[in-house]
């Protein structure tokens, strides 16, 4: 499905090298909430490398599954499996909502430079040119958790400078935006993972800042994909490609039926 | 309560509280026997212009048996609560949805749905309302404590919170702003579980979604069941008790009521089917030869497994 972006020569494919970066941010010992599709193929790849206690929450009830069964949908029984509790989705937002998950991790239509997201509509909200599913949790997950990570394809129409809609609140407009509003202080967007690049986020303006290039792509082809002022680290490193042992792990037992890769 | 901004959304339920309190007092407590077909469940129970709500999650315990007789009695002008994924594909399917709360509509790893494109898109569908996915079920879960609202920090400073129908007011007690879900009262709630018995009492196995949350948020309540078993399973075990029978209106058998969703522990969701309906899906004509073949061209649910055929279906079944 990012094919168009293909590294040529490559032994691995665009939605690897994707899942692999999104798989090495996931930390052992802390809660994340994981949506649909990637986050839970970067979880289940995560848990069998360096996080087996990584505890997954799911959005309607699943927390601390262990993901030997890749879920293809985010109620499915893989997302209890072997779990510490099997609840319901009130429980599992309101868990959020009190403080207790560290990472939240999401897709979108469209992402802007200060990490809001669109997955509403595109066009105008009343006459919509195209119907996309809605927020589904992704408000909730961007709402409550401590930090949020959008793992999302990089190109001009989905790296906006303006959102059509803001489904799930990043930075907002800026520095104290999310505190004004009423969410909770401390929280908010804290990496982009995209098939070009990592990028987070400014300590001051809260825009979003290229931190790594995803191998085989430069920073000039990542800011020619980007539809907005992305600004620069200091430094901005190379991401390492997948190794033998993630790129095994993730065919032959993450998911070995290629429902996504 | 300083009112700091009111979402533009249509509230397209009042939630109407004393109104509710007044309907459960007259809701009758007697152990009956609530066993009905879907045909007389659906006909009985649900009305052109009701606001109803389905329970699942994703392809999950979808009440799918029970969703196919309201498309195949054509019960229309319906106004929704949209967390869903395969049911309110067929209800938009079949043009019946006049207005939805929506928070998810989408075939999950298929991507978006054709039919919620083509209606809210075309202005079929005339009113559309967006909230996120837990401010559906905090909705609910007001409604099930008997409050007008609930107070979330969900939606605020987005447009989700804009294009709704909540508001934001400023907290009485800690002075930040927070935003407050209006009530959801159902005219009639569907859920599919594990087993019931004749009454009305209900388990479910496994992660329960808003189950809870919806069947108290309910005036009247479908339940549908993989089984239907004895009140000793009940009694017994009451910890277990999710829905009790008492805020039940109708119990219909259904085993693989869920078909071609899922059902844990039970059967898994039938990926040839769903790929079946998302390829149909892509055409107005190509959807409504697929309505014809699976609902209105079966008489009922037992029909439709037949034309599923049953060596498919066993094939589905956990071990």
């Amino acid at each position: 499905m990012m094919s168009q972006t293909e590294m040529p020569g490559s032994n691995y494919n665009p939605a690897e090298m994707l899942i692999c970066t999104a798989a090495r941010l996931m930390t052992d010992n802390t809660t994340a909430f994981i949506g649909t599709g990637i986050p839970m193929l970067a979880a289940s790849l995560a848990q069998k490398m360096h996080a087996p206690n990584l505890v997954t929450v799911f959005e309607f009830g699943g927390t601390g599954a262990i993901l030997e069964e890749l879920p293809t949908c985010v109620g499915g029984e893989a997302t209890f499996h072997r779990a510490v509790a099997a609840s319901g989705i009130c429980d599992i937002v309101e868990t959020a909502q009190r403080g207790f998950i560290e990472y939240g991790f999401l897709g979108g239509a469209q992402i802007d430079p200060y990490g809001n997201l669109n997955s509403t509509v595109i066009g105008d909200y009343y006459h919509p040119k195209v119907r996309l599913p809605g927020s589904g949790g992704g408000n909730d997950v961007g709402s409550h958790c401590w930090q949020t990570i959008a793992i999302m394809r990089h190109d001009r129409k989905r790296f906006v400078e303006q959102l059509d809609f803001i489904t799930t609140p990043g930075f907002l407009d800026g520095p104290g935006a999310r505190e004004t509003a009423g969410l909770p202080p401390g929280t908010g967007p804290y990496r982009v993972v995209t098939n070009l690049a990592l990028m987070g986020y400014h300590p001051e303006s809260k825009r979003m800042i290229l931190l790594a290039t995803q191998p085989g792509f430069t920073v000039e082809q990542v800011l020619d994909f980007t539809g907005f002022e992305l600004l620069l680290a200091d430094q901005v490193e190379k991401n390492p490609s997948p190794t033998d042992e993630e790129l095994r792990i993730l065919r032959m037992e993450v998911d070995r039926d290629r429902l996504y890769i | 309560m300083e009112v700091i901004q009111t979402g533009l959304g249509e509230l397209i339920q009042p939630p109407d509280i004393n109104g509710f309190r007044e309907w459960n007092r007259q809701k009758p407590k007697g152990l009956v026997d609530k066993r009905k077909t879907e045909a007389e469940a659906v006909h009985r129970l649900i009305n052109d212009g009701d606001y109803i709500g389905t329970e699942l999650y994703g392809t999950v315990r979808c009440p799918m048996s029970l969703t196919n007789e309201i498309v195949r009695q054509g019960i229309k002008d319906l106004r929704i609560a949209g967390q869903g994924v395969f049911e309110l594909d067929m209800l938009l399917a079949a043009g019946l949805v006049k207005a939805l709360d929506i928070t998810y509509i989408g075939l999950e790893l298929y991507g978006v749905s054709n039919c919620l494109r083509r209606e809210v898109e075309s202005g079929r569908v005339e009113k559309v309302v967006d909230w996120s996915n837990a401010a559906i079920a905090w909705r609910f879960k007001a409604t099930a404590m008997g409050v007008p609202f609930i107070p979330v920090r969900s939606m605020l400073g987005t447009d989700t919170m804009k294009y709704s129908a909540a508001k934001v007011v400023k907290c009485p007690f800690t002075g930040d702003p927070i935003c407050l879900v209006p009530a959801l009262v159902l005219d009639v709630g569907l859920i599919h579980v594990h087993r019931a018995d004749k009454f009305g009492n209900a388990q479910i196995d496994g992660i329960s979604g808003f189950a809870a949350e919806l069947a108290r948020a309910s005036k009247r309540l479908i339940l549908s069941t993989e089984e239907i078993v004895d009140t000793e399973v009940f009694r017994s075990q009451p910890d277990r008790t999710i829905i009790p029978y008492y805020l039940v209106d109708a119990v219909v058998e259904a085993p693989f009521g869920s078909h071609p969703g899922e059902m844990c522990y039970l059967y898994r969701r039938d990926e040839d089917q769903i790929r079946e309906w998302v390829a149909a899906s892509k055409e107005p004509e190509t959807t409504q030869e697929y309505l014809e073949q699976y609902i209105y061209g079966v008489q009922d649910h037992s029909d439709y497994l037949e034309l599923i055929g049953p060596d498919h279906l066993q094939g589905l079944r956990r071990d």
